[in-house]
């Protein structure tokens, strides 16, 4: 490892301008004779929209247009789709209901936007859409997940019978009942998995700006995968073909998911730029992004776990029912599907599983993936389970967790997934060792003598990342590829650029990805630079999610630069009249072996572009691209254990300690790894006490700001105590796992299980708030 | 329309705004200063913390008129030249920051947290003081190791002038 290798902790290139106040994010940029969008929004949760008058504030100063729904439909713009197909258990496939960019008919949650008005500023935008009229007629309405399913609710798409979406099934049903019937012990729960949201801290925004010369638009936008957003747009919006679209996505402030998608917004500035003629902007406010962005979560769950004599697993069953919200969103569908229910073995031997998932409409804003999307409920049910089993068989938590891990590897769960390894011990055992588990009874006793209830919870998670291999997602319906490309230009004088794919929005690839490049040439990173973000620039790439920019975009600039070095070894040999096998790269030299002869790279860099003197038939230049398709999803793994304190009185929660103890394969940046954790451990503890997206029972939601939404703020957090263990991932040559969900997947059940263990009452739904934590504490 | 004159980071500006503009639309929209950000419309978040007169404000919560001969220095305003600001370089040397979307807000409040408290931080009153800022992606470890490092190193460099 060089001092800025594979390995070392390097600080981040990309820091100075985000320090400095340089950052370039959307709502900056101003483009010339660019006017402004603002939406005029659904206040009902469900209605009919019955006419919109627009006259009055067409009259009103600096107002260019005001545009609806129905015209967007008359113009035959697409409805939003969603990529990845689900078939239910009787064969049919999934029921959708179409979804306007802006509603022509129908508005189905708060915050639909059924018109937009153009004007000159903001400001004037904001006026002019007081003026507008719409007149709607109410529905009744419904949000909550299971009372949407029961006969009479307000149905939402006469497509989707029932506000059914799908009723999907995985596993050996007749297996797992087999399992049940003979087994000693069944550990029933009931667990609700509170709905969230994402909430960057940089709301989603949009400048389009349409070339009438060219029928050429220009489209910024908050992404994390702008090559996925020009697809869609191109491909099922009509907006324009792909080589009539660029799609830019500069500094963009924290995803999470949620800027995945291709929202309605960016699909009305498009349109609305070539109708108006001018660039369109439209920057979200905070409540805008409680309203739209896709919400996480929101999954209702009964499970069981049976149990043989010995306390080895035999058996899971499990029924969930999702939220999906108003419409299928991009990647809805395959969330408590394909990466729920597939994760649902844990980390555990686990013979047989059935699972069934039913997806629901309700009049609640879309829900999608967020930080995790489906392991986050999944490791959070299973490490509920597993403590709530220990709790009734009367053994330690740790210890039943110990006598059900999988300890051979591949292991093939029952719930299609191949884990290709992990040490799940070494992890347990790093993470008790950190927090003294040990010393746990002592301390719980002290606690108590000072009236304090102390607890303590593991959580030992499992998550399937680098999503994914093409062929593996495609047969389970995805819509699209998930490979990933780079591309390495060796400038003449030696300096490098790496075009990627994947999309930085605080992961810090402009210096991880140097890294790899440092690693290989011992040249400095102030000498490579990363080209992300950009149609024109990078040929196509599927973006950052699912903790896959390193396991596979990271592995793609490997593949590519593997090719430019050996072009370059070919120049070397030939310039110091060697062998190319004897060629070495040392120190940003290629030197031959053995040997005191040696030329430095800028040097071969600059043969390769003089072209004065290469070997016979090669081609000038120095420049190799890859698309690198995994074989496998990656498993990072882990165990968290929170040990934390509950005052009887007020409910209130105080962390003592959380550890961490990670397996995520080779780390690149163990500070930047470090920080993603730290991240993700607070929005899974963020899930456990604070977050709730809540809407009432006529879908109103009731926190759509930051004076409602209780966000994590620094002293609701403790620091934490991270460690690693490694085991190296086979499916990729860097060996990588990903680290970017570990937090939000693990940290939940891990507080959970601390408080539950605290108060002596096993259930406790998320967020324990003090009120809820209290009450608990307290009931009869 | 009213007329506002106002310091920005040292230099006199005088700018003229409809009277409901707010200052933070002042800086990023009259004097393209986009360091300073809108998080959340309703003070909670601190994407927008600026100095006014010295003292940390939020910029989306008060008129750019009430600014008015006040001396305001934004995230633009703090390094000398190529120098960066202690509290800048803590954050970047302790990995302080992700996405950098609240960093600006998040620096100009620590700055003031650690004027107003000296040399006497701990972590609790670090947390404590940064209740006004929000942060997605960091989970706040490393931003309070930042503030606790720039702290010493603010006081060092106090010292020598």
């Amino acid at each position: 490892m060089g001092v800025e290798g594979i390995g070392a902790r390097v600080v981040r290139k990309e820091d100075k301008r985000f320090i400095t106040g340089k950052g370039r994010y959307v709502d900056d940029i101003k483009l010339q004779g660019m006017t402004h969008a603002h939406f005029i929004r659904s206040p009902h949760a469900h209605a009919k929209v019955k006419g919109i008058d627009s006259s009055a504030a067409l009259k009103m100063p600096g107002v260019v247009a005001v545009l609806t729904g129905q015209q967007i439909v008359d113009d035959k713009v697409g409805n939003l789709i969603c990529g990845w197909a689900i078939t239910s258990k009787d064969g049919s496939p999934m029921k959708m209901g179409a979804w306007p960019a802006m509603a022509p008919e129908t508005v189905r949650f708060v915050g639909q936007a059924v018109a937009v008005v153009i004007a000159e500023s903001k400001n004037l935008a904001r006026d002019a859409a007081e003026a507008v009229v719409v007149n709607y007629e109410e529905l009744p309405a419904v949000a909550d997940v299971q009372a949407a399913i029961k006969s009479g609710a307000p149905q939402l798409h006469p497509e989707a019978p029932g506000n059914q979406v799908y009723d999907w099934v995985i596993g050996d049903e007749g297996a797992t009942d087999a399992a049940f019937a003979k087994a000693a012990n069944v550990v029933k729960l009931d667990v609700t998995n509170n709905r969230l949201a994402p909430n960057a801290m940089e709301p989603r925004a949009a400048i389009a700006d349409y070339d009438s010369a060219e029928e050429h638009f220009t489209l910024y936008t908050t992404s994390q995968n702008p090559h996925v957003a020009r697809l869609v747009l191109s491909a099922f919006y009509n907006i324009a073909p792909e080589h009539k679209l660029r799609v830019i996505a500069p500094d963009v402030g924290g995803g999470f998911g949620s800027k995945i998608f291709i929202y309605p917004e960016e699909m009305v500035a498009l349109w609305a730029s070539k109708k108006v003629g001018r660039p369109v902007k439209w920057t979200g406010d905070r409540t805008e992004a409680f309203l739209t962005d896709a919400h996480g979560r929101d999954h209702v769950t009964h499970a069981e776990m049976a149990f043989d004599a010995n306390n080895k697993i035999t058996g899971l069953k499990v029924k969930t029912y999702a939220n999906f919200g108003a419409y299928m969103s991009l990647f809805s569908s395959s969330v408590p599907t394909y990466l729920y229910a597939t994760l649902l073995s844990g980390q555990y031997n686990i013979p047989a599983i059935h699972a069934e998932v039913v997806g629901v409409y309700t009049n609640t804003t879309p829900v999608d993936a967020y930080r995790g999307a489906g392991r986050p409920e999944a490791s959070y049910l299973i490490e509920r389970l597993m403590e709530t089993a220990a709790r009734q068989l009367k053994v330690d938590p740790a210890a039943l967790r110990r006598t059900n891990f999988i300890t051979q590897f591949p292991h093939q769960t029952p719930v299609i997934m191949a884990y290709d390894t992990g040490d799940f011990n070494a992890s347990l055992d790093a993470a008790m060792k950190a927090i003294d588990y040990a010393g746990f009874a002592g301390r719980k006793a002290k606690a108590k003598a000072d009236g304090k209830l102390r607890g303590i919870g593991v959580s030992c998670y499992i998550e399937a990342c680098g999503i994914a291999p093409s062929k593996a997602v495609g047969s389970l319906g995805a819509g699209v590829g998930l490979w990933e490309s780079a591309e390495v230009r060796v400038n003449p004088v030696g300096t490098i650029e790496i075009l990627t794919g994947s999309h930085s929005h605080g992961q810090g690839h402009e210096t991880t990805f140097c890294q790899l490049v440092a690693e290989r040439l011992g040249v400095p990173i102030s000498q490579v630079s990363i080209v992300h973000g950009d149609t024109d620039k990078v040929q196509f790439g599927m973006g950052t999610y699912g903790s896959r920019s390193a396991a596979v975009g990271l592995t793609a600039i490997l593949k590519a630069m593997e090719k430019m070095e050996s072009k370059a070894k070919k120049i070397a040999a030939h310039a110091l009249e060697a062998s190319e096998g004897d060629i070495v790269i040392e120190n940003g030299e290629f030197k031959v072996a053995g040997t005191d002869k040696a030329i430095a790279f800028p040097m071969v860099a600059l043969a390769a572009y003089t072209a004065h003197n290469l070997p016979d038939g090669m081609e000038p230049g120095l420049k190799e691209s890859a698309f690198y398709d995994p074989t496998n999803f990656t498993f990072p793994a882990g165990t968290y254990i929170c040990e934390l304190e509950v005052d009887s009185g007020t409910g209130k929660t105080s962390f003592v300690n959380f550890v961490a103890a990670d397996d995520f394969g080779r780390l690149i940046n163990p500070m930047i790894v470090e920080g993603q954790v730290h991240g993700g451990l607070a929005q899974g503890i963020g899930q456990a006490l604070l977050e709730h997206a809540i809407y009432d029972a006529n879908g109103q939601p009731v926190t759509a700001s930051f004076m409602d939404y209780a966000m994590p703020r620094a002293d609701d957090l403790p620091s934490f105590n991270l460690s690693h263990t490694t085991t190296l991932c086979p499916g990729n040559p860097l060996g990588i796992k990903g680290c970017g969900e570990a937090g939000a997947i693990g940290a939940s059940a891990a507080v959970i299980n601390a408080i539950t263990d605290a108060i002596g009452k096993n259930n406790l739904e998320m967020p324990a708030t003090p009120d809820r934590v209290w009450r608990t504490i307290h009931a009869a | 329309m009213s007329t506002v004159k106002l310091t920005v980071n040292g230099k006199a500006v005088t700018v003229d705004v409809e009277d409901r503009t707010l200052l933070v639309q002042l800086l990023r929209d009259h004097l393209n200063l986009t360091g300073t950000h809108v998080g959340c419309d309703t003070s909670q978040c601190g994407a927008c913390v600026v100095h006014m007169d010295g003292k940390a404000v939020k910029s989306c919560t008060m008129l750019a008129g009430q600014a008015d001969g006040a001396s305001i220095t934004t995230i633009e305003g703090i390094a000398k030249g190529e120098e960066l600001h202690p509290m800048q370089a803590a954050f970047r040397d302790n990995h302080g920051l992700q996405c950098g979307y609240c960093t600006p807000g998040m620096i100009m409040s620590a700055i003031d947290i650690v004027h107003r408290h000296g040399g006497q931080l701990d972590e609790a009153t670090v947390r404590h003081e940064l209740e006004g800022n929000i942060c997605r992606c960091t989970g706040y470890h490393n931003i309070v190791k930042a503030v606790l490092d720039a702290a010493g190193r603010m006081k060092v460099s106090q010292a020598a002038e």
